[in-house]
């Protein structure tokens, strides 16, 4: 990076923290501060709502992911615009109507303060830990690039998300959020742009998009019913909905960025821009992959795109058999990039298919050189990561993209990265504030005093945030560990939700119970069965649904105590 | 509970869109848009599988 990359990053970063605080400077009440005063636009919502969910790894990792295996992980998303009607239409209705500061406060309303105490606990749990992940998945990628310290990208990232979030509050946040939106998009534009024009000159876009599809990279959709397969239409559709609805429905990250709406026509057409834009979004991201995959098919790539740990394993005595097999797979790739010209010249006559068998056979020999060198990189150093597919698209940007662009690019990883902690320390502060500290340790204190602890516990989850990250790469498999804690507790607390707002004759006493004896068998069950773990956030759900069932129908209809207006049934939404 | 000072207007406002009198029609939008999007895709899929 040069000194324009920076001044590029630096003032982008830092310009838009300091108009976020600015914005909401002096907001000394509670609701101004933790919810903006539902002053906020749909426009702002729906683009708070979509930074949130964006963090900076969906821009690191989803081109990568292009490149390896193509556009279907769009499926994934095909859930999302189901959930977010039913959100619009069932749950955010009533948690406008309650007037609630945090999804687990409806808990409370709807069942007794002990079920709210159980999904504030869950969330801060969970999303305590992943706040950690949040920083650290991409300082670990940008310090190995850019040989920047590891430690210091954690520190100062999470140092500059607390202060403008504990300073400025929910307003700063969704102010920063719908800027930083803007760095993302202009830097996306401008990635897409740059390698339109780094492709060899005659390939027009249908070349380029032919060669992709000839690599098997253009296959978005898969409508077969194959439960072995990872991205499907109808795992996207299903297995999409029910986690889109967890964490658009129930997380409090995502809960605080709409109900910061002005109305509940805000809230809602914030939504509705989410559900419609997000589908696109995601596949623009993932086409841009496959035009980086294009791209390197008529530029030589390196054959371990973690550029620094293959170098770091490549030099001396030691690392004559990685540089062997780079020098074989760079003759490899001079190879197919002719059986592709080849092509491409035949595509339009009589039988382009031999043409295109040489192509392909070239290409399978390229890709067995790569996994060779992964194999390679393995033996000589058995903790070193394997899976490149990360580095695939910030390697491109700080090799191909001219300088300044290239500090838009870093600058649109890091608004990622800081758009998602600021929500989600936000979130953690305001819901140990609410369903704890004002809900149980003192009830009768001023807004000023609750702001104070506000701002003192968002700093609080951040420093925890970045401790957690600084630890984090003391366990291989973290990134797996907090998922799978994830999605242990992410299905029982849908399922206190769902039980909330569908069955309105179950009241607290049932639903708590059945929610940690669905919590222990999600429990029993990871510990004794060899399965999925994305399994458990149905298994979770399911349990609690129907051990809140069964334990009401054991006790009667003593402890059912659903409010007017807290249900589904009961509600005129 | 207790009304908070700001507690927002709950109500059912319009959505206020061209075309798009009530919520039923903005969501039956949204998810047409999605069918859309999913055919789209599957075109895409096969004119360059």
């Amino acid at each position: 990076m040069s000194l324009l990359d920076y001044v590029v990053l630096l003032g982008t970063m830092v310009g838009i923290a300091v108009y976020g605080v600015w914005q909401a400077r002096g907001r000394k009440n509670l609701s101004a501060y933790l919810r903006s005063a539902h002053t906020l636009g749909w426009g702002t919502v729906g683009l708070s709502v979509m930074a949130t969910q964006a963090s900076a790894i969906t821009f690191l990792s989803t081109p990568g992911q292009a490149y390896e295996s193509g556009l279907g992980f769009v499926q994934n998303y095909f859930g999302l615009p189901i959930a977010l009607i039913i959100v619009a239409a069932v749950f955010l209705p009533i948690y406008r109507r309650l007037n609630v500061y945090t999804a687990y406060e409806y808990l409370g309303h709807r069942f007794d303060s002990k079920t709210r105490l159980l999904g504030a606990g869950l969330f801060l749990l969970q999303r305590g830990l992943a706040a950690g992940l949040t920083i650290y998945a991409p300082a670990i990628i940008l310090s190995t690039v850019l040989g920047w310290r590891l430690d210091a990208t954690i520190v100062l990232t999470g140092l500059f998300v607390i202060i403008y979030t504990a300073v400025g509050g929910n307003e700063a946040v969704s102010v920063t959020q719908k800027w930083q939106m803007a760095v993302i998009f202009a830097g996306m534009a401008a990635a897409f742009a740059v390698l339109l024009a780094k492709l060899p000159s005659g390939l027009g876009l249908t070349d380029t998009l032919a060669v992709a599809g000839s690599f098997n990279k253009l296959q978005a959709v898969d409508f077969s019913i194959d439960f072995h397969k990872r991205y499907t239409v109808w795992s996207g559709v299903l297995g999409g909905l029910f986690l889109s609805l967890s964490y658009f429905g129930t997380d409090q990250s995502q809960v605080q960025r709409y109900l910061s709406g002005a109305t509940l026509r805000e809230s809602r057409l914030g939504l509705m821009f989410n559900a419609v834009l997000k589908i696109p979004m995601q596949f623009f991201i993932l086409l841009l992959g496959a035009l980086v995959f294009v791209f390197y098919q008529f530029e030589t790539p390196p054959v371990f795109f973690n550029r620094a740990t293959w170098a770091a394993h490549a030099t001396g005595d030691a690392g004559a058999g990685l540089r062997a097999i780079e020098t074989r797979f760079d003759a490899a790739h001079n190879e197919q990039r002719a059986k592709i010209h080849d092509w491409l010249a035949a595509r339009h006559g009589a039988d382009p298919e031999p043409a295109k068998a040489a192509m392909l056979a070239a290409h399978q020999r390229t890709e067995a050189l790569r996994t060779e060198a992964r194999q390679a990189l393995a033996a000589a150093d058995p903790i070193a990561q394997k899976n490149d597919a990360d580095y695939v698209f910030i390697t491109f940007v700080l090799e191909q993209m001219p300088h300044g662009i290239i500090g838009l690019l870093i600058a649109l990883v890091f608004a990622a990265a800081v758009s998602s902690l600021s929500s989600e320390l936000a979130a953690l502060g305001e819901t140990t504030t609410i369903d704890l500290y004002r809900h149980v340790l003192r009830t009768d204190a001023s807004d000023l005093h609750y702001v104070r602890v506000s701002k003192a516990l968002t700093a609080f989850w951040g420093l925890i945030a970045i401790g957690f990250a600084l630890f984090a790469h003391l366990a291989e498999n973290l990134i797996q560990a907090v998922n799978i804690l994830g999605s242990i507790f992410y299905g029982v607390v849908l399922g206190l939700f769902l039980v909330a707002f569908f069955l309105r004759r179950i009241g607290g006493t049932a639903v708590f119970w059945g929610a940690v004896a669905a919590q222990a068998l999600v429990f029993a069950l990871y510990f004794s069965l060899n399965i999925s773990y994305l399994w458990y956030n149905f298994i979770g759900c399911a349990a609690c649904v129907l051990f809140s069932l069964i334990l009401q129908s054991a006790i009667g209809s003593r402890g059912a105590t659903a409010q007017p207006g807290c249900s589904i049934l009961s509600s005129q939404a | 509970m207790t009304p908070l000072p700001d507690s927002p207007p709950a109500r059912d406002a319009p959505p206020g869109l061209p075309g798009l009198r009530t919520w039923r029609a903005v969501y039956a939008f949204v998810f047409g848009c999605f069918a859309l999007w999913v055919v789209a895709l599957a075109v895409f899929s096969w004119v360059f599988a």
